[in-house]
């Protein structure tokens, strides 16, 4: 689904990445964990096609396309989805139109007619439902005023709404309270299907007890410098990223 | 080589064409407007056409603005035109009485009282002030007391405009519209004087549309008065449409009794250079007052809205909230002055203006201003120029809403909040569309093909 190689991106001028590869087929969930500014959420952004950074060398395929020459908005009709880290307020746009413009949009790119009203409550109340969501956060501005929690689960409903076929995970476990992160990690795996894969992008090991992922990498200085099954998660969680610090540096 | 500066020309030359015309002027207009002519003319000598030092016009130099060769129709030019085939109204979907201005003038065409309820007088403000003089006695051209030169401009040249009364408790449902189209084939100045009289308890709701027909350049000078009697209730809304070679000059001068309450909403949707003077004076305790304004602006266009709240009286409340979004080389003011005075407690007035550039050419001033002399008031103020929210605009495109649509979404959800003021639903709704035209340049296109 997926085929990271080479892959190489700066930040004002500073080399954040420095030589991605990774190889994710569907009906996985790959973690990927690494200590604060080893370029976690760089490569989330890098997939999501975020303008900020500079593209340096390596190549990205994606259902056998090549990602890095497409828009954002393409890579999301695609079936690429980045759930954020800090999911942006923005206040004066409904939630609700702004979910249905977002649904349309993908409808449109499939060479599908855009839903009915009548339709679009409907799946929005279903996907509402299976989220256990408070159905008020559809009536407000997107995200103004809402929790972390509910920025986070508002993130998941859009995932929800959108089926990707690849699901980023930008450090959702972060602000999340103990329930607020059961919720959401049983949204994640409730949208898991065997065509679907995932990427779990976090610093600590708790919501993996939640998403269980078939393989773990740790990256460390823009590379990645191990990878094992779930295990290795529960290991970085005894040994501390000094062992993985010690032997990279 | 004339040595003269031009800006005294140009003064000049209107004093001299008031001295040459005076008689005209005078003529079939009612003593209550000539009367203000001559203190009138005399009160814009002082001050002339505004330079850059004047503080009130530091932001907008007037002065290229006069330097074309305008006519001016001083007399009622008379015959009628189509106007179905001459103009498309803006907001047809509005079910509300329909009154045009041609050029400053009343238009004969007009049949003002059809659907209105008896007691409710709109017409020509000269035809009224001739025929009803008791009407107007006790409100007219009470803004001559006025320090702005194109207030005291317009009081030397006023001839018609728009009158509007409404007796005692009386509330007219329908809002009502007023369609000010300019139409000329060579370059012409128009000078438009309106008055409003809501008598206490009355309530009414204007709907003001502004208009050019053709490509001539036109220098639009507008007074309108309007007088809020006490438990009284008005909204004027203002939707500026004009074409890149039109100058609109719009002083809009408010004052409210006891108990009432003021909706304004000036939408500068199109126009070469739009200046807006807007003053907000209570004159009874207990009002309220929401003063608002959006404002558009590409290529060179220029809009300066000027707002003045004098807190005279305790216990009122106003609420100033302007926004711009401006493209290209244009460039845009604000400037409130809220002032409260010394016996004026329990004021509440709020002020905010946000700005949003489009490209790194357009510029803005802002210049919110509080004059305090109470001690138990809540007064604040805010301003902010800014661009697009990135962040916003990737979260959208992320979602996979195409980038031309998402910096709709955002500049839809910018101005949303002053629309959303608006009492009349369908006048929203519209306003919506009409904003959408005009960022996505049909509106421009329209004009481009005249």
């Amino acid at each position: 689904m997926l085929t990271i190689k080479n892959l190489r991106a700066s930040v004002e001028g500073k080399e954040i990445l420095k030589g991605i590869n990774l190889e994710i087929n569907s009906g996985e969930v790959h973690a990927i964990m690494g200590p604060n500014g080893s370029g976690k959420s760089t490569l989330a952004n890098v997939l999501a096609g975020k303008s900020d950074y500079e593209i340096l060398g390596g190549e990205v395929t994606f259902m056998g396309q090549d990602l890095l020459a497409l828009s954002p908005e393409d890579r999301s009709r695609s079936g690429l989805f980045l759930s954020f880290q800090y999911p942006v307020e923005i206040p004066g746009v409904p939630m609700v139109n702004f979910i249905k413009a977002s649904v349309n949009e993908h409808r449109k790119f499939k060479g599908l007619d855009p839903l009915t009203a009548g339709e679009f409550l409907k799946l929005m109340r279903a996907k509402k439902e299976m989220l256990h969501l408070d159905s008020e956060l559809t009536n407000r501005s997107v995200n103004e005023g809402f929790s972390g929690g509910e920025k986070k689960k508002n993130e998941i409903f859009q995932m929800a709404m959108l089926e990707p076929k690849l699901a980023i995970l930008d450090e959702t476990d972060s602000g999340l309270d103990i329930d607020a992160l059961r919720i959401v990690a049983e949204g994640v795996n409730a949208l898991k299907t065997p065509e679907t894969a995932t990427i779990v992008v976090t610093h600590y090991q708790r919501l993996l007890d939640y998403i269980v992922p078939d393989f773990v990498h740790i990256l460390y200085h823009g590379r990645i410098v191990k990878t094992g099954g779930k295990e290795l998660a529960l290991e970085l969680e005894e040994r501390g990223y000094d062992w993985i610090k010690n032997g990279n540096d | 080589m004339n040595s003269t500066p031009e800006k005294i020309t140009q003064t000049d030359c209107l004093i001299s064409l008031f001295e040459k015309n005076k008689e005209i002027l005078n003529q079939g207009s009612s003593p209550l407007l000539n009367q203000v002519r001559e203190v009138s003319v005399n009160r814009f000598a002082q001050t002339g056409i505004p330079e850059k030092k004047n503080e009130d016009y530091k932001y907008t130099n007037m002065s290229p603005a006069f330097e074309k060769n305008y006519t001016q129709e001083l007399v009622r030019e008379s015959g009628l035109i189509n106007l179905n085939e001459v103009f498309k109204n803006n907001i047809p979907e509005l079910d509300a009485h329909l009154v045009f201005l041609v050029n400053g003038w009343f238009y004969s065409g007009n049949n003002p009282s059809a659907g209105l309820p008896a007691g409710v007088v709109l017409g020509s403000l000269e035809q009224i002030a001739n025929e009803r003089p008791d009407l107007l006695a006790n409100y007219n051209a009470q803004s001559g007391l006025s320090s702005d030169p194109f207030a005291a401009l317009n009081g030397a040249f006023a001839k018609d405009g728009f009158f509007l009364f409404l007796p005692k408790a009386l509330v007219v449902e329908k809002p009502i519209q007023i369609i000010n189209l300019l139409s000329s084939d060579h370059d012409l100045m128009v000078t438009q004087r309106n008055l409003v009289i809501a008598e206490s308890g009355s309530q009414v709701k204007l709907v003001v549309c502004d208009h050019t027909l053709n490509s001539a350049s036109f220098l639009f000078n507008s007074v309108t008065e309007v007088f809020v009697g006490e438990d009284a209730s008005v909204d004027v809304y203002t939707i500026q449409n004009h074409h890149n070679q039109s100058t609109i000059i719009n002083s809009s001068f408010y004052w409210l009794e006891r108990n009432s309450s003021l909706v304004t909403g000036a939408i500068s949707l199109h126009g070469g250079l739009i200046r807006n003077n807007e003053k907000v004076t209570f004159r009874g305790d207990h009002a309220n007052a929401n003063v608002n304004g959006i404002a558009f602006t590409d290529k060179k266009q220029h809009v300066d809205n000027f707002i003045l709240v004098e807190h005279n009286t305790p216990n009122c409340q106003s609420n100033q909230i302007y926004k711009s979004i401006l493209d290209d080389e244009s460039t845009g003011a604000f400037s409130g002055r809220i002032h409260v005075a010394r016996n004026a407690q329990q004021t509440i007035a709020f002020q905010r203006n946000n700005n949003v550039l489009l490209s790194d050419k357009a510029k803005m001033q802002t210049k919110p201003q509080l004059i305090i002399d109470a001690d138990d008031v809540k007064c604040s103020h805010g301003a902010t120029v800014g661009q697009i929210d990135e962040e916003a605009l990737f979260f959208l495109r992320a979602r996979g809403i195409g980038e031309k649509n998402a910096r709709m979404m955002l500049m839809n959800a910018f101005t949303r909040e002053v629309v959303q003021k608006i009492t009349i639903e369908s006048l929203r709704n519209r306003l919506d569309e009409l904003i959408e035209k005009r960022l996505t340049g049909e509106l421009s296109r329209f004009y481009d093909l005249q």
